[in-house]
């Protein structure tokens, strides 16, 4: 009969390698691979659109800021933090997200449907002093931001690397991504073309001629959350 | 008879026990470090102008500084330095590979954590927690990584003995673990091989898991099979007695190792992650108490008749009330990985107790019980400048701890049950601006704690530098134990 003996494994440094290999690598492969196969994982809802120019600028700002270690951006399903952030998150909503922004801690509120609940005005103030709007915030002030001018030099190759990795930017959308993003940074502009290719982009009210870092990161966050029409929304749509 | 067996006995050996030294120092440099770092964001928390209007002292710049400084600087330095003791003695071999190369790794791994923390203060992040800096020093850590695992797998295929010790093969199993996690969770696509920005090829949903699956197992690999490993060496070699159980530490070996790799989606409860996935995280994540309690008993145990060394030897004392914080967290871990009591704990600072009682608890006492045993016999020194200074700082630093984590429950707790209170009227009874503000005074106890912490870490120093510039008094290993057959030695 079989016996199971240890001292081969113990007594061979490859052996114990490659098994040790393959004891680690099963409950990645089942857990992560479906996600990737199983078709109805990311929901099939209407409205998810890639980020405007200047959102995912900002957005780049959000994560480097390190906003994320403070706020999450997912409402989970339960009935307190529906009623108080609203609908809970869908995997859709996140589809263009890299990196993905979800959190761990909340050392401030949730942020996944902030995104039209404040005006332009309310963002720029508290970004400036946050404990001017609300006393009891741990918030840092970040009013560097509306002094440091956006360095948008690179930004169809931050385009184009999101479209290796399968987002759908078209090329009009990369050969117009340098005057898309100065136009949402100017509320004077008109934003035909830009809500055309971009439906819900929030023009923000920044100096003209001097697009700020803290212009874009408002234009994120106030996109955040608006994309999927809920009306439009059966609960079939949302098995995953 | 007795000649005989003095003739077979292997000749002396020269290890390499310079780079150890280098490595271990930099741990207690990195400790300081890493502590100060703590202890700074702590008193943002507490008082938000502490970080002077600048934005590189922001709490969300300098809150991986201090992450990756705990757990990379401070515990990848100790991992580096007691793997390099542990499997050159119980190998019966020198480094494979020439000094140099065993230096490389050493200034090479500084670099590496220079260039990530001066990354995050400038504002290049990738933002995936424990996995932060940017492409092209994640490529240098690869290769940093590799020269690594060639290092200590090549040790251990020179090796004399003919049975690998346990110790190696949790160290082995963090090297090649923590490989596939970086690189997995790594991939990604750089704007410009001239810019440091990059997109990860995950996105959403698929992003969150893979991440946390790396996030989950880099505590489950970095911080506890490599630890682990110390506790097999460090343990039986401080109490002069042989591992509890051989069968346990196999059977242990095997179940954790296979068990925390599935561990990750208790990141992840009630989010837009599928049910099905959530459900096997949590089912595993409760299984993955067994395998972890084995591991704590082996060592507990393993002092089975040498309990009276406690009263003696208080850096024994670090280790072994390490491995009582092991097997705390590793109960309060499954705990909260249950969905419902997740659904309070998750997002609160709950989970900020419980990973601080696994990196200070366990960790860092274990990795401090190993240095104080560690440095007399590299700088051949008869024993430590101070034992009073070391049960000084054994008794600031638990003190801190308690701090820390009771703080933490409390503040936690109060956060879960104040989102979801409802008042008479049915409307939700806080906002949560009124959360942050009721949690303020745990937040300065916790800030205490980590001061205290903070102040043991110092004293340490102190004493072992002391200990390092007395004169040399240890001839060979005359000052170690009797029974120096344990540990495979």
């Amino acid at each position: 009969m079989f016996k199971l003996n240890h001292e081969i494994i113990e007594k061979n440094v490859l052996v114990l390698l490659v098994l040790t290999v393959i004891v680690i690598a099963i409950g990645g492969i089942v857990e992560i691979v479906p996600l990737f196969t199983i078709e109805t994982t990311v929901e099939h809802v209407k409205g998810i659109r890639p980020y405007s120019p200047l959102e995912m600028a900002g957005r780049n700002i959000y994560v480097r800021e390190g906003c994320y270690l403070c706020h999450s951006q997912q409402i989970r399903t339960l009935k307190d933090e529906v009623e108080r952030y609203g609908h809970f998150s869908l995997a859709a909503e996140s589809m263009y997200d890299r990196p993905f922004q979800w959190g761990s801690k909340r050392i401030g509120p949730d942020l996944s449907r902030v995104g039209g609940k404040y005006s332009s005005d309310w963002h720029y103030g508290h970004l400036r002093h946050p404990q001017a709007l609300v006393p009891e915030s741990l918030m840092p002030r970040y009013a560097f931001l509306e002094q440091t001018r956006l360095d948008y030099s690179l930004i169809e190759k931050h385009l184009a690397a999101q479209r290796v990795l399968g987002v759908p930017y078209s090329d009009e959308d990369l050969a117009n991504a340098r005057q898309d993003l100065l136009t949402q940074a100017n509320a004077q502009a008109d934003q035909g073309l830009l809500v055309s290719r971009y439906p819900k982009a929030v023009a923000v009210p920044g100096q003209p001629g001097f697009p700020s870092e803290m212009d874009a990161l408002v234009a994120y966050l106030q996109v955040l959350g608006t994309m999927v029409d809920f009306a439009d929304l059966g609960v079939e749509k949302l098995q995953q | 008879m007795a000649d005989a067996v003095l003739a077979s006995a292997p000749p002396v050996i020269s290890y390499n026990e310079e780079v150890i030294k280098k490595f271990t120092i930099a741990a207690m440099f990195w400790a300081i470090v890493a502590f100060s770092v703590g202890v700074y964001i702590a008193t943002e928390l507490c008082w938000p102008d502490f970080n002077f209007g600048l934005s590189f002292l922001n709490f969300g710049r300098l809150r991986p500084v201090h992450t990756s400084a705990a757990i990379f600087a401070f515990g990848g330095n100790a991992l580096f330095a007691t793997s390099f003791y542990v499997v050159q003695r119980t190998c019966r071999a020198r480094l494979a590979g020439p000094d140099s190369l065993h230096d490389f790794l050493f200034w090479g791994y500084q670099f590496f954590i220079v260039m990530a923390a001066l990354s995050y203060v400038l504002g290049f992040s990738r933002s995936q927690e424990y996995s932060e800096p940017e492409w092209h020093i994640t490529v240098f850590l690869v290769i940093i990584w590799v020269l690594y695992a060639g290092v200590f797998i090549g040790t251990l295929m020179k090796r004399a003995e003919p049975h690998i010790y346990v110790a190696n093969w949790f160290y082995l199993a963090f090297i090649l673990t923590v490989a596939v996690l970086v690189l997995v969770n790594n991939a990604s696509v750089p704007i410009s091989p001239f810019a440091a920005k990059s997109y990860v090829v995950y996105s959403g949903v698929q992003n969150a898991m893979v991440q946390w699956w790396y996030g989950h197992n880099a505590v489950g690999f970095f911080l506890t099979a490599a630890f682990l490993g110390m506790m097999y060496y460090f343990i039986p070699k401080q109490a002069g007695r042989p591992v509890y159980s051989y069968r346990l530490s196999v059977v242990h070996f095997w179940s954790l190792i296979f068990l925390y790799m599935w561990a990750g989606p208790h990141h992840l409860h009630y989010t837009s992650l599928p049910d099905w996935t959530q459900t096997l995280g949590m089912v595993f994540s409760i299984m993955l108490w067994m395998p972890s309690w084995g591991g704590m008993i082996n060592g507990l145990m393993t002092l089975s008749g040498a309990w009276d060394k406690l009263r003696t030897d208080p850096a024994l004392r670090f280790s072994v009330t390490a491995v009582g914080f092991y097997g705390m967290s590793t109960f309060e871990g499954p705990v909260m990985a249950i969905r419902e009591v997740n659904s309070l704990s998750h997002y609160t600072d709950w989970t900020i107790g419980h990973v601080h009682s696994g990196a200070l608890g366990w960790v860092a006492f274990v990795s401090f019980g190993a240095i104080y045993y560690m440095v007399p016999a590299l700088w051949k020194r008869s024993g430590l400048y101070s034992t009073r200074l070391v049960a000084w700082h054994y008794w600031i630093a638990t003190l801190g701890i308690v701090f820390y984590i009771s703080a933490m429950w409390v503040a936690g707790i109060m956060q879960g049950l104040m989102w979801r209170a409802y008042d008479q009227f049915g409307f939700l009874q806080y906002s949560f601006a009124e959360s942050v503000s009721a949690v303020h005074p745990y937040y300065v106890i916790r800030l205490c704690g980590g001061l205290l912490f903070l102040t043991g870490g110092l004293i340490m120093c102190y004493n072992l530098i002391r200990t390092v510039r007395s004169p040399s008094t240890q001839a060979g290993t005359a000052g170690l134990p009797a029974g120096l057959a344990v540990a495979g030695e």
